[in-house]
C-alpha cells in the first residue's frame, strides 16, 4: 500500500518538523505560539474522536477542556497540590464529568445532542463565572505553577515548555492513533454511521458511547491542565463557546474522521490567523464566511478530499492494470470518502 | 401577593420575547430540519438596526422596528440563498457547522461596524402604571400587548392565507408537498424572513429594557433552543408554550432563588427534561 508508506513518511516528518521547530523559530513569540497551537491541537483530536468517529456534534468541548484547567488551578493554587498530581486528578476528573454525558448522548440523537452539548457549556462558562469561592469569577485565578521538575527536568524556559507540550501532544497523536486503528475505533465508526446497525450487529451502545466520550474529555482535560500550567492564568473565558467553534474549524479544515486531519488543521490554523492578526477581533469576518465555503466545498477538509482522491486514483489504476472480478472493483472504489468509507489516516 | 404579580408580568415580558425567538427557530427548523444557531444573531442585527435607525437616522420607534424587521427578514432569506440552500442534501453536521460560521460572521460584522462596546436604546415609552400595587413599566406592557399580539397574527397567516398553509404542508410532508405543486424554494424563503422579522421585532421590543451588544444573541438563542425542545421541535404552539414557561420559570427563579443564576435555570430545565423525555415535552413535529 503506497498510502500507508506516504503517511507514515508524513508522521515522520511531521513529528521532525515538531522536534526541529525551536531551532527554526526566530524567537520565543513563535514558540509560544506553537505550543498554545499544540495544546488546542490535543484538544481538537479528542473532539474529532466524538464528533469526526461518532458522528456526535459536541458543543461543550471548551467547557470540558475549562474543567480540566480549572481543576488544575484551583488544586494548585488554593490547595498547594503539587502539579503533576493536580494534572493526573485534572485528567481523570475530567472524564468522570464527561461519563454521564456519554450516558445522555445514548437517549439524545442528532440535533438534541448538539443543541443540548451547546447548553452543558453554557452552563459550564456560567458556574465558572459565578461560583466566586471556588473559581473566583471574574477576576480568574492568577499565580498558577509552572510544571513541576520531572528527574530533573525543569520546564521554565519557552523552549522546555515547548518540548513538554509537544510530548505531551506526541503521546495523544500516538495513544489516539491507536484507539482509532483498533477494533474499538472500528466500533466507533459502525456507530457513527448507523447505531441501530451496530447494535444489531452484537456492538454495546452504550459500553462504546460512553467510552468514546470519557476518552474525548479526557483529551479536553488533559489539554486544558496543559494550557493552565502554560499560560499560568485563567478565567472564565477559556469556556467560552468561541473555543469550541475554532476546534470545530480547525477539525472542518483538515477533515472530519481523520486523524491527520484536525492535528494538520489545528497547527496550520492559528499560523494563517497571525498573518490576519491586524483583523483581531474581526478574524471571524474572515472566518466565519470560510467555514461556510469549506462545509460547501470541501466538506471532507483537506486531508479527507485527498484521502478520497487518493482512494479513487487507486481504484482507477487497480482497474487498469488489474482487470479484477467487477465486485472486488467496486469494493476498492466505494470509499472515497473517509466520512462514509470509513477509511482513515 | 404584589411582588408576586410583578414577577407574573416579567414572566410575561420574557416569556413573549423568547417565544418570538423560538417561535422563527421552530419555523425554519420545521421546513429545513436544521437548527439555525445564527438565529441568535439575526435577533441581535435587529437590535442592532432598530438602534442605529433610532439614534443615528432619528427615526420613530415603530419605524424603526418596521426597519429592523425588514433588515432581518433580508439577511435571513440571503442567508438561505447562499448557506442552507447549498447544503440541503448535506449530512447533519454540515449544516449546522455553516449556521455557526454565518454566527461568526454576524457577531463580527456587527462588532466591527459599532464596537464591542454596550449601547442603550431609548423608548418613547417610558411612563410606568400603577395596577392595584403593581408597577408596571409600559415599556413592558407593550413587549406583552405586541409580543402575542404578532403570534395571533402569525397564527391566522399560517392557518388562514394559502401562503401559510404551504409552509405548514411542507413542514408536514415535503415529498407531498412539492407533489402538489409547492415550490419549495419559495417556502424555505419564505420561512427565513418570516423568521427574520420576528427576530427583529423581539429584538426591537426587548432592546430598550437590556443593552444592544455584538454578543447579545448568544444567550436568548440557546434559551429559544431549550424552548422549542420543551415544545417540541417544529412545533409553533410548543414554542408560545414553552417561551412561557421559561419565561415564568426565569422570573420567579431570579427572583425566590438567586438572580446571579437565573440564567442557568433554563439549562439546567432542560437537562432534567431531556433526561426523563429525551424526544421533548410535547414533541409531535408542526401540526
Amino acid at each position: 500500500m503506497a498510502d500507508a508508506k506516504t503517511f507514515r513518511v508524513g508522521w515522520a516528518l511531521l513529528f521532525a518538523l515538531g522536534l526541529a521547530f525551536p531551532f527554526l523559530a526566530g524567537n520565543d513569540y513563535h514558540l509560544t505560539v506553537m505550543a498554545k497551537a499544540y495544546i488546542f491541537a490535543l484538544a481538537t483530536i479528542g473532539l474529532n474522536l466524538i464528533t469526526g468517529y461518532t458522528g456526535q456534534f459536541n458543543l461543550a468541548h471548551a467547557g470540558f477542556m475549562a474543567i480540566g484547567a480549572y481543576t488544575l488551578g484551583i488544586l494548585t493554587v488554593d490547595h498547594g497540590v503539587p502539579f503533576w498530581i493536580a494534572f493526573a486528578i485534572a485528567g481523570v476528573f475530567t472524564a468522570l464529568v464527561g461519563w454521564p454525558l456519554g450516558l445522555v448522548s445514548l437517549r439524545l440523537k442528532g440535533h438534541y445532542f448538539s443543541i443540548f452539548t451547546l447548553c452543558v457549556g453554557y452552563i459550564l462558562f456560567l458556574v465558572i463565572e459565578k461560583w466566586e469561592g471556588l473559581t473566583h469569577g471574574t477576576v480568574g485565578i492568577i499565580g498558577i505553577p509552572a510544571p513541576s521538575p520531572v528527574f530533573g527536568l525543569t520546564f521554565d524556559s519557552p523552549i522546555r515548555l515547548y518540548y513538554l507540550v509537544f510530548f505531551f501532544l506526541v503521546i495523544g497523536v500516538w495513544a489516539m492513533h491507536r484507539i482509532v486503528h483498533s477494533l474499538l475505533g472500528r466500533t466507533f465508526m459502525a456507530i457513527r454511521n448507523g447505531d441501530e446497525l451496530a447494535e444489531a450487529l452484537g456492538i454495546n451502545l452504550m459500553r462504546n458511547k460512553v467510552l468514546a466520550f470519557v476518552l474525548s474529555v479526557f483529551y479536553a482535560g488533559l489539554a486544558g491542565a496543559l494550557y493552565a500550567g502554560f499560560v499560568r492564568f485563567l478565567g472564565p473565558d477559556i469556556a467560552g463557546a468561541h473555543h469550541t467553534f475554532d476546534m470545530t474549524m480547525y477539525m472542518l479544515v483538515g477533515g472530519l474522521g481523520t486523524l491527520a486531519g484536525p492535528l494538520l488543521g489545528a497547527l496550520a490554523v492559528p499560523w494563517i490567523e497571525q498573518t490576519l492578526q491586524f483583523l483581531q477581533d474581526y478574524r471571524f469576518i474572515v472566518f466565519g464566511p470560510l467555514l461556510i465555503l469549506l462545509v460547501i466545498f470541501l466538506p471532507h477538509g483537506v486531508v479527507g478530499t485527498w484521502l478520497g482522491w487518493a482512494a479513487r486514483r487507486r481504484a482507477r489504476s487497480a482497474a487498469a492494470f488489474a482487470p479484477a472480478p467487477a465486485g472486488r472493483t467496486d469494493r476498492a472504489a466505494t470509499p472515497t470518502t473517509p466520512a462514509t468509507g470509513g477509511r482513515h489516516a | 401577593m404584589d411582588l408576586f404579580l410583578q414577577q407574573v408580568l416579567n414572566g410575561l415580558t420574557l416569556g413573549g420575547i423568547y417565544s418570538l425567538v423560538a417561535l422563527g427557530l421552530t419555523l425554519v427548523y420545521g421546513i429545513l430540519h436544521v437548527p439555525n444557531f445564527a438565529h441568535g444573531a439575526f435577533y441581535m442585527a435587529g437590535a442592532f438596526a432598530a438602534w442605529w435607525l433610532m439614534s443615528k437616522v432619528g427615526l420613530h420607534y415603530w419605524l424603526a422596528m418596521l426597519g429592523s424587521a425588514l433588515f432581518v427578514a433580508v439577511i435571513a432569506t440571503v442567508s438561505e440563498r447562499l448557506v442552507f440552500h447549498p447544503l440541503r442534501k448535506a449530512s447533519g453536521l454540515h449544516p449546522m457547522i455553516a449556521a455557526i460560521g454565518l454566527l461568526l460572521f454576524l457577531e463580527a460584522g456587527a462588532q466591527a461596524l459599532f464596537g464591542a462596546d454596550f449601547h442603550r436604546m431609548e423608548t418613547p415609552y417610558t411612563g410606568i402604571l400603577e395596577v392595584g400595587g403593581v408597577t408596571a413599566p409600559v415599556q413592558r406592557l407593550m413587549i406583552v400587548a405586541a409580543a402575542f399580539g404578532l403570534m395571533v397574527v402569525l397564527h391566522l397567516f399560517l392557518h388562514r392565507t394559502v401562503m401559510g398553509s404551504t409552509i405548514i404542508a411542507m413542514a408536514q410532508n415535503r415529498d407531498g408537498a412539492s407533489l402538489v405543486g409547492i415550490d419549495a424554494n419559495r417556502v424555505a424563503m419564505l420561512t427565513f424572513a418570516i423568521s427574520g422579522v420576528l427576530a427583529g421585532v423581539a429584538a426591537t421590543l426587548y432592546a430598550p429594557i437590556n443593552l444592544v451588544y455584538p454578543a447579545m444573541g448568544n444567550l436568548v438563542i440557546t434559551k429559544a433552543f431549550v424552548i422549542i425542545i420543551l415544545g417540541g421541535m417544529g412545533s409553533v404552539p410548543g414554542a408560545i408554550v414553552g417561551g412561557l414557561i421559561i419565561g415564568f420559570a426565569e422570573s420567579f427563579g431570579a427572583f425566590y432563588i438567586s438572580t446571579d443564576y437565573k440564567d442557568i435555570i433554563a439549562f439546567v430545565l432542560l437537562v432534567v427534561i431531556l433526561s426523563l423525555r429525551p424526544q421533548g415535552l410535547f414533541t409531535r413535529g408542526m401540526r
